[in-house]
């Protein structure tokens, strides 16, 4: 194979136009199988590479696959070209993966929809724009995947577009992407500008002197407010930074995500939890040249990501839909990750990103699963009791519950255990903050456990609270009325159990590949983070302290500490801080569970079960004013008066100019030949004397 | 042997007859006659020149005129025959509907 790379991206893309063209004709069944096998075709190729190159890409080697130079203007280049390396590898290997069982949930998922083929359409499209972000070895071409998985996630938000809250969702996802876009495009640019390329890394062949390259030669900017605006590689980190936000979530652009949710369920599942919005932890991963040279920006990303986690975790235990719930635990574990890459632990942000789309995914994928068992009821007060009912669902949910709560020995419990501890030993951060960002880890971890039980207590244990009522509640992801006809509750068909199956057993297996090294203390390497150390850059301390204006002693001394390879003492306190985490996870569920299972329907403060109401401040601080705005100054004045004025007045002068010549028509043919006889002696007449 | 002012006047005459026929004649009939004589006084300029000058390009040019001519007369006698169902009249005077 000459390409193997861009058969990778191509195989999604030639689904997406198949169904997109010819779709409408086509049975249901064969959708499914075009769909599903060319996912499965990338899969296999993502598998078949990772495990003829694992030695390689171990070593830190780069599979560069060019296929065309795509803008060439000056000196700016971009190209179509695809590059592999330990990172890109472990992306494509999960986002293949999880997709793949995705496609297949949503085979059963959909069906009787109208929309089928429209919906696979968009979710092949959707895999050839997530892979080319991960596949793209420069800037722009990462753009280009960053605007296509956005596109995506626009019309599959809006897949049941009767509706027009979907609409809304969709189009206020779009929006506020477009916000964090913004962000990224200007960054973009800027960090041509300054290092003159877009690539990531050099490529001899091609004679490229790549951006990151560029960025490790730099040396770091001060820890300090200013450096944000000073126009150098701090203000690059950032506004890559703001791109982030928009596309994974974060404070202050988070407010898309949870409304996202009116999406179905697969789409919630692929693209809002396991793969799309983690595109903003690859992107600063991949741009972690950059940011260890701006520990301005680092800061800013580990407070943001910690509040972020705290603060959607607060939200997620006061909400009644079963899918809001996940939403803003996905927002909350989005939150980690950028805690992690802040404090400067990009593998451990990656590894919970990979162990996260296992069990994120799952639990979408279930909740799903049990929004068809209950015949597209979303609502937690009208569930309970279906332990019994759908024995499969429950038992894949509660390994899901128990990853994501980060009990020990599941995949959560390692990739959360791996991010706090780093925060704690941070190093390079002023003053408290590695204490502060820890705790406030281990607080949302607590709550992680509290609403994740609440929510399955909801579902599974206690009263049925379903029948009777049932059909005086608008249930919110109703796309097919025939289908809507209550019933009881019923186990999901086998094309959405065996997903979810395999999905559990990733959900609990995937941490294995990383074990943190303190727990084994250091026997077993952590492969994960072996294997990715190659792609991430690590922030030089000893260059950190010397500028940092606020470092305490304690710093300086943490980072004295580095310079060495971890010791026995830090083995030491990573099992300390492990079995504290532990018992925060665990007393989380004892905590919810009695809470829970006593009052089920508890009423939470009106503060949280309104979101704080953020919705309304930003409705009232931007969305108002640019409303009015627009309407009383841009369409009133302007429009009305300016540009309406402008029009009508040229049609106006024309008409008057028209009216006014008409005059010469007199309707006598004679007169006519009088006018070009005359013209033509004027003609003559003008070159006979000239 | 004719000098080739006599044949150049005659042409002038032959079109000035011509285009004052289109300018005071109201008979549509007329009129089109009138544009052929003025036509034909083109041909005979050029045929003239033609012969002075010893290039065939102005006789090759006369039989486009002519073919045009055939064309025309074609074409607006049908016109002419038009009009005169519709209005019984052949006097361009009244035709004027498409006045503002």
């Amino acid at each position: 194979m000459k390409h193997p790379l861009a058969n990778i991206i191509l195989a999604p893309l030639i689904g997406a136009a198949l169904l997109g063209l010819f779709g409408k004709r086509m049975s249901e069944r064969l959708i499914a199988w075009i769909a599903c096998s060319t996912v499965a075709i990338s899969t296999i190729l993502s598998f078949y590479l990772f495990l003829q190159h694992r030695e390689a890409l171990e070593l830190g080697e780069r599979f560069h696959e060019y296929l065309f130079t795509w803008i060439n203007v000056g000196n700016f280049r971009a190209d179509f070209s695809l590059l592999l390396d330990s990172l890109s590898a472990i992306y494509i290997l999960f986002v293949t993966f999880v997709a793949f069982w995705i496609h297949v949930f949503a085979t059963g998922y959909m069906r009787g929809d109208k929309g089928y083929w429209r919906f696979f359409t968009y979710l092949n499209l959707f895999m050839f724009s997530m892979l080319t972000l991960v596949l793209a070895d420069n800037f722009l071409l990462m753009f280009v995947g960053w605007e296509g998985v956005g596109l995506c996630s626009y019309l599959l938000i809006g897949f049941w577009f009767e509706k027009n809250s979907n609409n809304d969702a969709a189009k206020k996802a779009f929006v506020v992407n477009r916000i964090g876009d913004f962000g990224f495009a200007i960054g973009l640019l800027l960090l041509f500008l300054k290092s003159g390329s877009i690539f990531y890394f050099d490529d001899g062949a091609r004679g490229i002197h790549g951006a990151l390259s560029w960025a490790m030669e730099q040396s770091a900017d001060p820890l300090a407010s200013s450096a944000i605006f000073a126009g150098g590689i701090t203000t690059i980190a950032v506004l890559l930074f703001v791109g982030a936000t928009g596309k994974s979530a974060q404070i202050p652009l988070f407010v898309w995500l949870p409304d996202a949710m009116a999406g179905p369920t697969p789409v919630s599942a692929l693209i809002h939890a396991a793969t799309m919005v983690t595109a903003g932890v690859y992107m600063v991963s991949r741009a972690s040249s950059i940011y260890v040279k701006a520990p301005t920006a680092m800061l800013i990303m580990a407070v943001i990501g910690a509040a972020t986690a705290l603060f959607a975790a607060t939200i997620g235990l006061a909400q009644w839909d079963i899918k809001k719930v996940l939403a803003y635990s996905t927002i909350s574990q989005l939150g980690y990750m950028f805690l992690a890459c802040g404090v400067g632990a990009f593998s451990a942000g990656i590894f919970h990103v990979f162990t996260h789309a296992f069990f994120k995914a799952l639990l979408f994928l279930g909740s799903g699963s049990v929004i068809i068992g209950m015949h597209h009821e979303q609502d937690l007060r009208r569930m309970g009791g279906l332990k019994k009912v759908m024995p499969v669902t429950f038992a894949t949910m509660f390994v899901g519950w128990l990853a994501i709560s980060g009990v020990p020995m599941f995949s959560g419990f390692f990739s959360k255990d791996e991010i706090l501890y780093r925060s704690f030993v941070a190093q390079g951060l002023p003053g408290p903050w590695p204490k502060v960002l820890w705790f406030i880890g281990a607080v949302t971890a607590l709550l992680t456990a509290v609403y994740m039980t609440r929510l399955m207590v909801l579902t599974f244990w206690g009263k049925e609270r379903f029948g009777g009522s049932h059909s005086d509640v608008a249930s919110h992801g109703s796309h097919d009325e025939d289908a809507h006809h209550a019933g009881p509750p019923r186990e999901s068909p086998p094309s959405m159990v065996i997903p979810l199956v395999v999905l559990a057993v990733g959900a609990a297996f995937a941490g294995y590949l990383g074990i943190p090294e303190g727990l084994s203390r250091g026997k077993i390497p952590n492969y994960f983070e072996h294997f990715l150390e190659p792609s991430l850059a690590h922030r030089d301390t000893k260059e950190w302290t010397a500028y940092a204006p606020l470092s305490s002693a304690q710093t300086i001394k943490a980072s004295v500490e580095t310079a060495e390879t971890r010791t026995a003492g830090d083995h030491g306190a990573e099992i300390t801080l492990t079995v504290i985490s532990s018992i925060i996870a665990l007393s989380g569920i004892v905590l919810g569970w009695f809470w829970f299972s006593r009052k089920p329907l508890w009423e939470p403060p009106r503060l949280l079960e309104q979101k704080y109401y953020v919705d309304e401040l930003y409705d009232a601080a931007v969305v108002q004013p640019i409303k009015v705005g627009s309407r009383d100054g841009l369409w009133r004045v302007i429009d009305v008066h300016v540009i309406d004025g402008a029009v009508n007045g040229a049609g106006h002068l024309a008409s008057r100019m028209g009216t006014a010549i008409s005059h010469l028509q007199s309707g006598l043919a004679r007169s006519y030949v009088a006018f070009v006889v005359l013209g033509a002696l004027l003609i003559i007449g003008y070159f006979v004397m000239k | 042997m004719v000098p080739l002012s006599w044949y150049l006047g005659l042409s002038a005459l032959l079109f000035t007859i011509g285009a004052m026929g289109v300018f005071i004649k109201r008979n549509a009939i007329t009129i089109f006659l009138c544009i052929e004589l003025m036509l034909n006084a083109a041909n005979l300029a050029l045929v003239s020149l033609s012969s002075f000058f010893g290039d065939v390009d102005g006789q090759l040019f006369v039989f486009i005129v002519m073919t045009v001519a055939a064309a025309e007369a074609a074409v607006g006698l049908a016109i002419i025959i038009s009009i005169f169902r519709n209005r019984e009249s052949l006097n361009v005077d009244e035709v004027d509907t498409l006045k503002l």
